[in-house]
């Protein structure tokens, strides 16, 4: 036992080591997400503003007057980098089973749960560390953030970074080069982060559309996030409003961080069964 | 030689699906000894050391490494043996340093002594000045060379290399040789797989494999005494017309290799003059020379090792080389 806690915890600190030589990857982490809040985000404010039945839209669907839908979105875009990173993350494990190194840890007299443990919590530790440093851009966008907010979302974008690294590393267990990683970016990470509630409230949709957003991982942790950084700007009804429903009622913050760690634990033990088996 | 078996393998058999990779195959290594096996691409080569390394299961048979069964005590024998592939696994990544730290780590070498080992094994290959250094600055050679380090570094008792100087210039080959050649002494014992026949002279002993079985054991000396005498090799103004005549003289039918004529003589500073007065079809060049272990693979395996390998197989990792770096 503490033989994989050993090997968990060295797979895990050369990820972060790699993390913070990778001052390029950092920057680069940091763009995307600025470019969603400052064109995007500006250019739909002003859409919505202009035309006024956008603002009766925009209000039915529950993103009010006060609130820019910059601010709308921001929780959602620190999803999003989570969401990236943490898959991203993970699937570096492709990278080094396509450079080698990954045969060098399948050969060490380790069990191979290590490897799968010690590559999630990797990615995780990353992308948590991602999502949570676009927080500094709070005031720019007229988010009143506490302390107690900012402590509160660490575990919560723990947990989302967490089940989406899980299932990062339960893809990347089975993938054999890089060329995959297209597919996966088109066929999951897109559809998950559109129907997350990252850039639209999960209310009033299509019954198609609504049953695809509850079967969304990231919806439940995108919708936490959206609670807490909004809890200062909007009235909590309206705000938990604009998340996951099930069964007609509102989920509870704890009901939703348990779903993703209940699903980050599956995809984890999907990843060691595969793990287990390669040669 | 009462050194204790190492390596050994009884009746080993590995099939994928309908193919037999490996059938049958028994060996014994023993303590210190550098055992050299030999054979073309899907010869069984890979399967075999996969095998022992505990990286495939066996269909049938069994294996031990370092007095642990390969199948039933995998981690046993993994911190026992260090192994260099034959393509690089390090983290370019890091530092040298930093991949000898995580492997140290890995595989429980005590706090107390990492540092020292570490130290000791960079100056083995003599990475000792480059330690800090990030290994994508490394050339291949050097690459090489700290695989061979960081698989010491547990000091295991068994270090397989798989083509361990493959893609590498001469005298990068023969640094690398000169490291290998130490370990002995140490006590170590080492496995490894080749297709250069001047590797395999280096070997104390090598096992020929072809199509999954061993065909043949022994010291580079007892398996040259396989091909018997000379190896003569003609051309003349008509191959066709003079083989027939060729074996005549010799003794023996004259194989074509290679757009030549080769013969296998007793003793061929005698045989030659003969041949040269008394073969009707003009001789346009003759030679004869000791017989090299490439004689024995062709005597063996009824082709020549030198030219099927390595062209396509280099060819490939070279593809996958530029792909991999973009």
């Amino acid at each position: 036992m503490t033989d994989t806690l050993r090997a968990i915890y060295i797979i895990w600190y050369r990820d972060i080591l790699r993390f913070r030589r990778d001052r390029a990857r950092l920057v680069a982490s940091l763009a995307q997400p600025l470019l969603y809040l400052v064109i995007f985000g500006t250019g739909l404010s002003s859409a919505l503003r202009g035309a006024s039945a956008g603002i009766g839209g925009a209000q039915a669907a529950g993103a009010p007057g006060g609130l820019t839908y910059t601010q709308f979105i921001f929780p959602g875009i620190i999803g999003m980098s989570v969401l990236f990173s943490a898959i991203f993350g993970a699937m570096s494990i492709v990278w080094d089973r396509e450079f080698g190194f990954l045969k060098e840890v399948l050969v060490a007299p380790i069990d191979r749960s290590a490897v799968a443990i010690g590559k999630a919590l990797g990615g995780a530790t990353q992308a948590m560390i991602q999502g949570l440093v676009l927080l500094i851009l709070a005031p720019l966008i007229g988010i009143d953030l506490s302390i107690g907010m900012i402590l509160t979302l660490i575990p919560l974008t723990f947990v989302l970074a967490f089940a989406l690294s899980s299932l990062g590393v339960a893809i990347a267990s089975r993938m054999k080069s890089m060329q995959g990683f297209q597919m996966v970016m088109t066929f999951l990470m897109m559809p998950m982060f559109f129907l997350s509630g990252a850039l639209f409230p999960l209310q009033g949709l299509p019954a198609w559309m609504d049953v695809l957003t509850r079967l969304d991982p990231a919806a439940y942790g995108m919708d936490p996030l959206r609670r807490v950084v909004l809890s200062t700007s909007l009235p909590t009804e309206i705000v938990d409003r604009m998340g996951i429903q099930l069964f007609g009622s509102v989920l509870p913050v704890p009901a939703e961080a348990a779903i993703l760690l209940g699903f980050g634990a599956l995809m984890l033990m999907v990843a060691i069964r595969n793990f287990r088996v390669v040669a | 030689m009462s050194e204790p078996i190492v390596i050994g393998a009884r009746q080993l058999e590995k099939r994928f699906g309908t193919i037999e990779a490996v059938r049958g195959i028994d060996l014994e290594v023993r303590r210190g000894e550098i055992f050299g096996f030999l054979g073309p691409n899907g010869a069984g080569k890979s399967t075999t050391i996969n095998i022992l390394c505990t990286l495939l299961q066996p269909t049938a048979g069994t294996a031990s490494v370092a007095g642990f069964d390969v199948a039933r005590q995998p981690n046993e024998v993994r911190r026992r043996l260090g192994l260099v592939f034959q393509d690089p696994s390090l983290d370019i990544q890091l530092t040298a340093r930093e991949n000898l730290e995580f492997h140290a780590f890995l595989y429980r070498v005590p706090k107390a002594e990492r540092a020292k080992r570490i130290a000791d094994v960079l100056e083995m290959v003599q990475l000792t000045d480059r330690a800090e250094s990030m290994v994508m600055t490394y050339s291949g050679g050097m690459k090489r060379r700290l695989e061979i380090a960081r698989g010491m570094l547990h000091t295991p008792e068994v270090l397989f290399l798989d083509e361990p100087t493959i893609g590498l210039d001469t005298q990068t080959r023969r640094h690398i040789w000169g490291y290998l050649n130490e370990l002995p002494k140490r006590g170590v014992t080492i496995f490894m797989t080749t297709h250069y026949m001047e590797e395999a002279e280096f070997c104390d002993r090598i096992a020929v494999i072809d199509h999954g079985k061993i065909q043949a054991i022994g010291t580079p000396e007892e398996l040259k005494g396989m091909v018997g005498g000379d190896v003569v090799t003609i051309t003349t103004a008509n191959d066709q017309a003079a083989a027939p005549l060729i074996g005549a003289i010799a003794g023996s039918q004259p194989k074509t290799d290679d757009g030549m004529l080769r013969v296998e003589v007793a003793d061929g500073a005698a045989f030659v003059p003969k041949l040269v007065r008394e073969l009707p079809v003009e001789v346009t060049s003759i030679a004869f020379r000791r017989p090299s272990l490439d004689d024995v693979f062709l005597k063996l395996t009824g082709r020549a090792i030198r030219a099927e390998e390595g062209s396509e197989k280099d060819l490939t990792r070279m593809m996958g080389r530029a792909w991999g770096r973009r």
